[in-house]
């Protein structure tokens, strides 16, 4: 049972068509990075996986269940690029947003997760108050305190320092080898993924590729769509690492 | 007069009690509305009260009954006003200035089908919690305990959807139905809100307290306390005052939240200067 399946999904702002016909299904225990340029409705194809958009044609599947009738929300860990509605006086301190949504407090578990993130020291912090870097650790420390066994990370690194980007990327591939989750990497830097990521998903409005990062850099349809340039830019990053396509 | 002896009226006693029951429950939502940028949903929803009074008035229910009576007129508005901003196409101030301007636009009609202004309207208007009756009492004690409970049981829930709504539905939070229940037990304090500070002063018990306490820069829970604390500070304070001054009581309870106001934002001020 696949952990995410897609099918035939439309969506439309105001009449215009952001996706069209997506189709492709997410094996447990994947890492799945999703590319394409901007406004090709990356984060529309997140948010309605997420439930946070409702699809208008096709249906959306988590864990075997539509998402309409899905419930095991606790499942997933979602970073998303920014917060759309953070009001900079939010009271909330560090420890109270990494837990908000637990049913039960646990300061170990707390403890463990922040620490995890190199946030341990902030726990008491406004959440307001810290930088954007630190922000984003703390809402992937939330996204991860509750081992979700999905993580959706929609375009994280915006706006992080190379070093914090590398260290984050580090740790998405570490939990999806050491813990077994399934990872959903939303990006921009398609020159990084085939380091971290084993398939690629190519959005334009429609979808353009779906398969193996191995596939992508041998297809030559791939190669004719994108030019030979562009395909060695998404492709150079995996084979300066040695594990070549 | 000392303050035994003002302390040994009933209706003194009533007015305390009562003006801190509401003002608790103001500074309580007014905490989530004023994080979520709705802050003028008091001023708005207090000109519907305006309208609903005034229909209330005219169809001529006993004054004891006229703030049970202006609530579902009030609560309606209220879910217009949700409804409205969650269209999308309209901004939330626009959406709340449609609503206002409907209420008071109806308030003056029905005013002045009901031969003018008279004097139950402008008690409304600018309020005098030291005529509150027991029925309106046992409401305030009724209303306390139910947005107590509410709190409580969506404290979780209220918490992210304040932090940022598409989380929170990316957490399987049901939204729509947190919004519903925070619009509602708003509209129910702001009817309430009106019999301590006037329909005129109705957003002030909502902000200012939860101002106040977000300048303190604590935890959330601790904020909620200290807006709590404020606000019933602020309604005891202001009625005293008030009584032993022969000044108005709902504009008295303003003047001391604004005192407060400004007397945590200068510690704050003087205590960043410090550290700096």
């Amino acid at each position: 049972m696949p952990v995410i399946r897609v099918e035939d999904l439309t969506y439309r702002y105001n009449g215009t068509e952001v996706l069209s016909g997506i189709r492709f299904t997410v094996e447990r225990g994947a890492y799945l990075a999703v590319v394409g340029p901007n406004g090709s409705g990356k984060t529309t194809l997140v948010k309605n996986i997420l439930g946070i958009l409702k699809p208008q044609q096709g249906r959306v599947e988590l864990f075997g269940r539509r998402i309409e009738d899905f419930r095991q929300w606790e499942k997933i860990g979602y970073l998303p690029q920014r917060l759309s509605g953070l009001n900079a006086h939010f009271p909330g301190t560090v420890a109270e947003v990494v837990q908000m949504g637990l049913p039960k407090k646990d300061p170990v578990l707390l403890s463990d997760t922040l620490d995890r993130m190199a946030i341990g020291h902030l726990a008491r912090r406004l959440i307001g108050e810290i930088s954007y870097g630190e922000q984003q650790r703390v809402m992937l420390a939330r996204a991860l305190i509750r081992r979700p066994e999905l993580l959706i990370f929609d375009e994280p690194t915006t706006a992080l320092d190379p070093e914090t980007r590398n260290i984050f990327y580090e740790l998405t591939q570490e939990l999806s080898r050491k813990d077994g989750a399934t990872v959903v990497l939303v990006t921009h830097d398609s020159g990084v993924v085939g380091r971290y990521a084993q398939h690629l998903l190519y959005l334009d409005k429609k979808l353009i590729f779906s398969g193996s990062f191995r596939d992508f850099c041998a297809s030559v349809d791939m190669e004719g769509f994108f030019g030979p340039a562009s395909q060695h830019i998404i492709c150079h990053q995996h084979d300066s690492k040695g594990s070549g396509c | 007069m000392g303050l035994p002896e003002v302390l040994s009226y009933g209706f003194v006693q009533r007015a305390l009690l009562a003006g801190s029951l509401i003002a608790a429950v103001s500074a309580l939502l007014g905490l989530f509305l004023v994080l979520r940028r709705f802050s003028l949903i008091g001023d708005g929803l207090a000109h519907t009260t305006f309208g609903s009074v005034a229909v209330v008035l005219l169809v001529g229910v006993s004054p004891f009954y006229v703030t049970l009576a202006a609530l579902p007129l009030v609560m309606i508005s209220s879910l217009a006003i949700y409804r409205l901003t969650s269209s999308k196409k309209i901004h939330a101030d626009a959406a709340i200035g449609i609503v206002s301007s409907l209420g008071i636009a109806a308030g003056i009609i029905l005013s002045s089908l009901s031969g003018g202004f008279n004097v139950d309207l402008f008690s409304y208007l600018f309020g005098n919690i030291l005529t509150v009756n027991r029925t309106e009492l046992v409401l305030s004690l009724i209303v306390f305990a139910l947005v107590v409970a509410a709190v409580v049981y969506y404290y979780e829930d209220l918490f992210v959807v304040t932090f940022d709504q598409e989380l929170a539905r990316s957490m399987g939070i049901q939204t729509g139905r947190i919004n519903v229940v925070l619009f509602l037990l708003t509209a129910v304090s702001a009817v309430l809100a009106m019999k301590v500070a006037g329909i005129m002063l109705v957003s002030a018990l909502l902000i200012l307290p939860a101002l106040t306490a977000l300048q303190l820069s604590v935890s959330f829970r601790t904020t909620m306390t200290a807006a709590v604390g404020f606000a019933v500070g602020a309604v005891l304070l202001g009625i005293l005052f008030a009584f032993v001054l022969n000044l108005p009581a709902g504009a008295m309870i303003v003047v001391f939240n604004i005192i407060f106001l400004l007397l945590v934002g200068g510690v704050r001020k003087l205590c960043i200067g410090n550290k700096a």
